[in-house]
């Protein structure tokens, strides 16, 4: 019955033919110099134009700066638990270096470590692969981009240590106080972490042109509309978004480099400009930005748990137009983030309303993801963990979201540990569970061998409770009122009590924990490159493409380019004796 | 619920709080209706031997179903929000009940200043009285404060009043308050400000009517005008 709606998919003769990008494409050896792939050190792993060595750089990278980020939050939140107290491995937290480590662990588990996992290393490592060609369509564009947000990520690094010590305005860089030097004491710093930004901006649009173009018109023939897998169109759209909201926040920073640096005054109300128009470019691209790595984050997710319960995907266009909508509304809710900034309260009517309303693609979203488990036979490997903790977590990030989205409990709540407990409710799922369940799923494919799936359950569980345990009571703190961005709440008579301290000291004790579970990651990632088991080429008996290519694909990725004949979710066909059913595969 | 954790002071902190439980009715019910479902998905359709998973398209009507109902009773439950919340914006930043009293508000890194009306209940006049880091105010009188700052963005908080608004230079942005309960409460910036942010901490003192005016009467008395220092910097323990 239900097999009737897919009939058509095993018919290649219905079938669009090869496009001609596909092949243009692959006969064009000035792209990446034909097809022997490089030999040296250099040309392979360093100056590579291969899209899997590049992704695999955005991934090495970002999971350094997730270090570094983490480590800033574990000084800043023992500066919380124990007010004053010299902080074990990093000295004293006083006043100004608080906020910088505030400011850079926000924007480096943005920018630095979301973006370029989710977008940057996912995208480049799974895009050619699962649409089934050899490379991105613009390797040396690739490339390009790689360097530049290498070189954004030293520049960031170098503004820790001019004098004035980093940025500490906040990641959101709200002027005036970003904008002089007199005023936020960081001359060097606030130009530099700028700088960073902007440069990382301009390497991810390079990157976006490319995923957009390449998953367009290198698709392997027989490959439509409706059998690209979710994680491909995810990527894709999300790179659509970024690169319509980028534009205003890149003509915003460059004013406001330009006011720091050359004495302007875009945002200097003394001298006629106004602070607010910043705050509508940042956040018309800062709202759209959620969405840019929340979606690359569901793709991954409904890849990993279509092949752990052995199910199709429930409703796969449904949940391709709901993200097309979440996508198109996530450019009107932007004010939200405003409603106390002193723009007209009329206006704010308008955003509460456009901002309750996205909850409905977002809500049913999640009901089709979670339908998509209903009768299957789900295996808790490690991915799958993830995968479906994204799922729990992720649940509670988004209804959190509504409080806020209503003006006039945001009047209350904003700008408190309440929304720190959000948002991390949606970015730590985003940024950190979603990219674990990616990185155990795809691991055989990347390096050939298998992960241990006991270092790796411990990984699991000591992450979700260490998360839950930081970010739980923080809910209650910020309802009870504590500010974020405070470096100690001793000076406030009403927070400065043993039942709040105690909560800020359990939310440090998961932090704790939260970190040390990373080590069992990391022995298990170092340890399975030289003693893993081999992966074969298909370990979990998917479907789709990337898993037809050998565990890890040579330059080039395929023996043979593969050929398109159905969707990438057909598991459990019945009548069949598999229960999996690859997209390459001939009926 | 917020006020179990800390007290009402102001008249709109009740309808306030009623939102914030109205929506945690409506968001919890649908939170733990969505993890119940899928922890025992999770539970029911563990993998068995030998059992075979379905297929299940998602695209019969029949299947549908399951995500449209819910669907609709999300808009609903969204509607419903929207015009609670719509009211309880209006009352508190939209439209303001008459004054009876102004004080005016103005942030500076890193310290709060705020002047109030002397005894004649006007400001700019001679009998004003200034104070650091320390506000005062009547119980049961519906207050307009003007609100600025002299250098960068600052937020005037005061969670008892659950009462939050930006202060922005060069712009004076008018809002209301009443008190309700006598008491001292924390004023916080809830918007960065610079190394001192964490350090303007500033007090607000609800009084009534008699206690004010002796107040009143005893910071203008000296010299027409009073600087008294409040408890910025000095922790509290
Ligand atoms: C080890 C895990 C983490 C801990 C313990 C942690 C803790 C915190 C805390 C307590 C704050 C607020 C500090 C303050 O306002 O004074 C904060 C801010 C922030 N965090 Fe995290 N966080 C973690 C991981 C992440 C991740 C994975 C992301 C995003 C992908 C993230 C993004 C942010 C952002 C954007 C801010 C706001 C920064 C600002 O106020 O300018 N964090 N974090
Ligand atoms: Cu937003
Ligand atoms: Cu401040």
């Amino acid at each position: 019955m239900a097999l009737t709606v897919d009939a058509e998919h095993t018919v290649p003769a219905r079938r669009r033919g090869a496009p001609a990008s596909h092949d243009g494409h692959r006969g064009a050896p000035a792209a990446h110099g034909g097809h022997h792939g490089p030999t040296s050190f250099w040309s392979t792993y360093v100056f590579s134009t291969d899209h899997k060595v590049i992704g695999l750089q955005y991934m090495f990278t970002g999971m350094v700066m997730a270090l570094i980020g983490g480590f800033m939050a574990y000084a800043f939140r023992m500066q919380l638990a124990f007010p004053d107290q010299p902080v074990p491995g990093f000295g004293l937290v006083t006043p100004n270096v608080y906020n910088s480590l505030v400011t850079n662990h926000g924007a480096i588990m943005i920018f630095w470590v979301a973006m370029p996992m989710l977008i940057a290393g996912f995208g480049n490592f799974l895009i050619p692969l699962m649409i089934g060609c050899d490379d991105m369509v613009f390797p040396r564009l690739n490339r390009l981009s790689y360097q530049l947000f290498f070189v954004s990520a030293i520049v960031l690094l170098a503004s820790f240590v001019v004098p004035g010590g980093g940025f500490g305005g906040a990641w959101t860089s709200y002027p005036p106080l970003s904008s002089s030097g007199t005023f936020n004491h960081t001359p060097w710093g606030a130009p530099l972490w700028l700088a960073a930004v902007a440069i990382e901006f301009i390497a991810f649009l390079l990157g976006g042109i490319n995923f957009i173009t390449t998953a367009m018109n290198a698709r392997a023939p027989g490959m439509r509309m409706w059998d690209i897998p979710m994680v491909v169109w995810m990527i894709v759209i999300a790179s659509i978004l970024f690169m319509a909201s980028a534009g205003p926040l890149i003509a915003g920073a460059i004013m406001l480099l330009l006011d720091q640096v050359a004495g302007t005054h875009f945002f200097t109300p003394a001298a006629g400009g106004d602070p607010l128009l910043w705050q509508h470019l940042f956040w018309f691209f800062g709202h759209p930005e959620v969405y840019v790595v929340l979606l690359p984050a569901m793709g991954i997710v409904a890849e990993v748990i279509t092949v752990h319960a052995r199910k199709k995907l429930f409703a796969y266009k449904t949940i391709l137009y709901t993200t097309a909508g979440t996508a198109a509304f996530s450019f009107v809710v932007w004010a939200h983030h405003q409603f106390v900034a002193g723009i007209d309260p009329r206006m704010a009517n308008l955003f509460t309303i456009t901002t309750l309303l996205i909850s409905i693609p977002i809500g049913e979203m999640l009901f089709c993801y979670i339908a998509t488990l209903w009768g299957g036979s789900i295996e808790f490997k490690t991915s799958m963990l993830f995968g479906v903790a994204f799922l729990a977590e992720f649940l509670l990030g988004g209804v959190t979201g509504i409080f806020l989205g209503a003006s006039a409990v945001d009047v209350y709540l904003h700008d408190t540990y309440f929304v720190v407990a959000h948002f991390h409710y949606t970015f730590v799922p985003i940024a950190i569970i979603a990219v674990f369940a990616g990185i155990y799923h795809w691991y055989p494919k990347m390096f050939g061998r298998l992960m241990d799936e006991t270092l790796g359950k411990i990984h699991f569980w000591g992450t979700i409770i260490g998360f839950n345990t930081i970010f739980l009571p923080l809910f209650v703190t910020g309802a009870a009122g504590d500010h974020r961005r405070i470096y100690s709440y001793q000076h406030f008579q009403q927070l400065a009590t043993d039942g709040l301290q105690s909560l800020r000291v359990v939310a440090t004790v998961g932090m704790l924990i939260m970190l040390l579970a990373q080590t069992a990651f990391i022995v298990n990632f170092v340890r399975s490159l030289v003693r893993g088991a081999p992966a074969a080429a298909n370990p979990w008996r998917a479907n789709t493409l990337e898993w037809a290519a050998p565990s890890p694909p040579p330059h080039g990725n395929f023996a043979e380019m593969p050929t398109v004949y159905r969707g990438p979710y057909e598991y459990s066909v019945p009548g069949r004796t598999e229960d999996y059913w690859p997209q390459n595969v001939p009926a | 619920m917020i006020d179990w954790l800390t007290p009402r002071a102001s008249s709109f902190a009740g309808d306030i709080d009623w939102l914030f439980a109205l929506i945690l009715g409506f968001v919890g019910f649908w939170f733990v209706v969505a993890e119940v479902v899928l922890f025992s998905f999770l539970f029911k359709f563990r993998r068995r031997r030998n059992a075979r998973a379905r297929y299940v398209t998602g695209t019969l009507k029949t299947e549908k179903r399951w995500i449209s109902v819910p669907h609709v009773l999300i808009i609903l439950c969204d509607v419903v929000i929207i015009a609670a919340t719509l009211s309880v914006w209006a009352a508190v930043k939209q439209s303001f009940p008459p004054a009876q009293e102004k004080v005016r508000i103005v942030a500076q890194q890193w310290a709060w200043t705020f002047v109030h009306p002397g005894p004649d209940g006007a400001l700019d006049t001679a009998d004003d009285v200034t104070t650091i880091d320390e506000l005062h105010v009547k119980t049961d009188t519906t207050y307009h404060f003007e609100l600025t700052a002299k250098d960068v963005l600052h937020s005037f908080s005061v969670p008892a009043f659950r009462l939050k608004q930006d202060a922005v230079p060069g712009r004076v942005i008018t809002g209301w308050f009443k008190p309700t309960t006598p008491g001292q409460y924390d004023v916080q910036c809830a918007e960065i400000c610079g190394i001192g942010h964490g350090l303007m901490p500033a007090r607000i003192t609800v009084e009534t009517k008699e206690q004010h005016d002796q107040w009143l009467r005893r910071a203008a008395a000296p010299a027409g005008g009073l600087v008294a220092t409040g408890p910025g910097g000095t922790p509290w323990r």
